[in-house]
């Protein structure tokens, strides 16, 4: 048993499962944008900002967009960990990850709430 | 032909080196890269690697041919040589000791956190504990591993991680224990693989299957230690 307190949720079942779950609603989400935009009418700004005032759509944004987090912490954890052998590094690296992370989180949800 | 080896001997050897050396081979036969090396140490009595049963059981002659793992003594020239040359390196990601003799300290010692043996909490029978056919089935393709080291050598989350992932050879032995029918120690096995590193560093690249001499697959027998901490959680 390895022991580590920097990775998403400590058991490395856990860490595969969110890494599974949040991959399918990301890939919902890409796959609604993409038949939205090729296969909507052609896009105008009304419409765009109609289809982001929906609670609907501002949730399943939401959600895609703590999915997107949740990925990106698991994903960027375990390739510093690989990669970045001196501890210093390593916790700077994960540090602005995690940093980074928090501020598309809290800027996405200003722009969701501010249309 | 053209034979590439790595050469060191850290006793007068600043930094490794490669060793380029002509041979031909007597009667042009295709002989396995292990003769090809008793041929090289007829030259060179100084060149190094480990090497036992000569037939592909004792794993002691695993080695990096032309960039892929295998046994010498069971790899044919004719499956490695490309363009009449031949590039030998030791075993990719272990400490060297000399020329292709590695360092398995690290190997053996991930095989050591798995705790490769039968663990049983019952009273022993007076003679042995039974297995049905179908329980000593489960067994088949884990059970023939011989530690070479050639998968966990290919693996580069064993590369990056040697003292924390398990690796492919310690995995599939951490299965052949939990899949056996007589041991009881199922939970206690489970409850020490389930970090983000000893199983789940595994990314299912399948190196290991592809460089297997035994033919074993280490990628399935992961995925069933993942399936059977899935179906044990809640």
């Amino acid at each position: 048993m390895v022991t580590s307190i920097t990775s998403f949720g400590r058991s490395g079942l856990y860490d595969w499962m969110v890494q599974r779950v949040t991959a399918v609603i990301l890939a919902c989400y890409t796959v609604f944008m993409i038949g939205y935009l090729a296969f909507g009418a052609e896009l105008t700004y009304d419409m765009w900002t109609e289809l982001f005032q929906c609670t609907a759509m501002r949730i399943f944004t939401l959600l895609t967009l703590l999915s997107f987090a949740a990925h990106v912490w698991i994903g960027m954890w375990s390739v510093s960990t690989d990669y970045i052998k001196p501890t210093g590094m390593r916790f700077v690296f994960q540090s602005v990850t995690g940093l980074l992370t928090f501020v598309y989180v809290a800027w996405g949800i200003q722009i969701l709430w501010g249309i | 032909m053209l034979v590439s080896v790595y050469r060191y001997n850290p006793e007068t050897d600043d930094a490794p080196y490669m060793q380029d050396i002509h041979i031909d081979i007597p009667g042009g036969k295709d002989i396995m890269v292990l003769d090809l090396l008793q041929l090289l140490k007829d030259k060179d009595p100084s060149m190094a690697y480990r090497r036992s049963c000569r037939e592909g059981v004792c794993g002691s002659d695993g080695m990096n041919m032309n960039g892929v793992n295998g046994l010498a003594c069971i790899t044919p020239l004719s499956a490695v040589v490309k363009d009449d040359k031949l590039v030998l390196r030791p075993l990719p990601g272990l400490p060297v000791i000399r020329d292709l003799v590695v360092d398995m300290g690290q190997f053996y010692k991930a095989y050591e956190k798995i705790k490769p043996f039968l663990i049983n909490d019952t009273p022993p029978p007076a003679i042995e504990r039974l297995q049905s056919p179908e329980d000593r089935a489960e067994l088949d393709g884990l059970y023939e591993c011989i530690l070479c080291a050639c998968c966990s050598t290919a693996c580069p989350s064993f590369w990056w991680n040697p003292d924390k992932f398990i690796g492919p050879s310690g995995l599939l032995q951490a299965y052949r224990f939990l899949a056996d029918s007589r041991d009881t120690a199922t939970r206690e096995r489970l409850a020490d693989l389930d970090d983000p590193f000893s199983v789940f560093r595994c990314h299912g690249i399948m190196n290991c299957v592809a460089v297997c001499p035994k033919g074993l697959n280490p990628t399935k027998a992961i995925g069933k230690i993942r399936n059977m901490l899935l179906s044990q959680a809640t």
